[in-house]
């Protein structure tokens, strides 16, 4: 099970806020196949929220194929979000740069900000900033697919 | 279940000799199942709307018809928690609770109002007159929704409440209207304290419309937009919109893509209504469309 946190300042809208904690869940694997997400009734009991905005972010989620409702019965995972496993050679080079960014005398804003504009030169803009309408389909890191 | 919590059409109220204007030439649809933020200033007839939709007033212009009928048949199947929380200051919260058992015979649910005065660590046997002025908007809140009532006017619900209380109650609220569908309508001053919790908008001004529609889709049918001075906003609606310098700031409503020229974000609920209540002269814009759904 998981337990959303609803940020309502950030300008995230709230809808994206537990799609995004869901697949994070997911891709800890703090959620698993065959796993309940809370039922409505839940969420919104313990954030306040609009039930209307946690039935749509399952359904978003349903859309992508990560969840599946069964009537009467809640909504289950249907599927794992992995990223690359922990000793991948991807995660072994990323280790060793922050060890030398580190060296270099960067702080962690410093690397975050540097990260963040590397990321922006190489994959779409992030759509979860203030979202325009409607979010856009996640573009998937490579691996959701496994 | 009724389709349409509340339609109002042409609904105006007047009040006293003077037949000063509370209420004018009001017009929208609620559909059942939402839950509704009726916001504006002091003044803007929030109270008024409230009242009327519980049957407490009359229209003088106009008809208000409330799950499919008219306010005093509808008394059954609504609850209605004024501003100032009447309750009974001699009872106790335990005799207030057997005051709306026995009132609402057919409906009322003895779990779900016991736990939210039990949320609330009060005594059964405290009397109402010597509770906080937030401990009796929970036993109100609880009397309320004890009702099991389709449809709950709250007026200004959350105004005495501390920050815990107040997230508690929005939380039974809620699940309340996850359970049951309830429609919810709930008036405040404060957006802030409504943002995240509501799905659908009223906002009021001197007594009329001003937006009225799902938020999500009046957010998407505004954009703030920040350019040159001297650059044109024609065709779109401008709501409000301010110059600094070369550098103009403003609340639209684009009529067709925005040019190369301007940055353009969402609006956040609260810019929005701020934008409005500062320009009062902006159009009215509904997107509720209370004519087409009713034939």
């Amino acid at each position: 099970m998981v337990e959303y946190r609803i940020d309502r300042r950030s300008g995230v809208a709230t809808y994206v806020q537990i799609v995004q904690q869901t697949k994070q869940a997911l891709r800890l694997g703090l959620l698993e196949p065959g796993d309940k997400l809370p039922t409505a009734r839940e969420v919104v009991e313990a954030t306040a929220i609009n039930p209307n905005t946690v039935l749509k972010a399952y359904r978003e989620l349903e859309r992508e194929g990560l969840v599946e409702a069964r009537r009467g019965l809640g909504t289950f995972v249907r599927r794992a979000l992995s990223t690359a496993p922990a000793d991948s050679p991807l995660r072994t080079e990323l280790d060793a740069w922050a060890v030398r960014a580190r060296e270099a005398g960067l702080d962690r804003d410093d690397v975050d900000a540097l990260f963040t504009s590397v990321l922006e030169t190489h994959f779409e803009p992030d759509t979860h900033i203030r979202p325009d309408t409607h979010m856009q389909p996640d573009t998937h890191i490579k691996g959701d697919e496994s | 279940m009724t389709e349409t919590a509340i339609e109002a059409a042409a609904l105006g109220r007047k009040f006293g000799r003077h037949r000063k204007v509370a209420l004018d030439d009001c017009s929208f649809r609620l559909p059942a199942g939402r839950v509704c933020a009726v916001v504006g200033p002091n003044g803007a007839g929030k109270s008024t709307l409230l009242s009327l939709a519980a049957g407490l007033l009359r229209p003088t212009d106009g008809t208000i018809t409330i799950l499919g009928t008219t306010p005093a048949a509808a008394r059954e199947r609504l609850a209605y928690v004024a501003q100032d929380k009447p309750l009974h200051p001699q009872l106790t919260v335990a005799d207030t609770l057997r005051l709306g058992r026995e009132l609402n015979p057919r409906r009322w649910d003895a779990r779900v109002a016991e736990r939210i005065v039990a949320e609330g660590d009060l005594t059964a046997d405290a009397k109402i007159r010597t509770l906080s002025g937030g401990q009796r908007t929970r036993v109100a809140l609880a009397l309320a929704l004890g009702k099991r009532p389709e449809l709950l006017l709250l007026d200004e619900p959350m105004a005495d409440l501390d920050p815990l209380a107040r997230h508690q109650l929005m939380a039974a609220l809620m699940a309340d209207a996850a359970e049951h569908g309830t429609t919810v309508v709930m008036s405040s001053h404060v957006v802030a304290e409504l943002d995240g919790a509501c799905d659908h908008l009223l906002l009021l001004g001197a007594g009329r419309i001003r937006l009225a529609g799902p938020l999500d889709d009046l957010l998407a049918a505004h954009r703030l937009v920040t350019g040159r001075a001297d650059d044109s906003l024609d065709p779109h609606t401008v709501v409000e919109s301010r110059t600094t310098g070369r550098q103009l700031t403003a609340l639209v409503r684009p009529d067709g893509p925005l040019g190369d020229g301007w940055q353009t974000t969402a609006p956040t609920l609260e810019e929005l209504v701020l934008a409005h209540l500062r320009a009062p002269e902006a159009p009215a814009l509904r997107l509720d469309s209370a004519r087409e759904a009713a034939v």
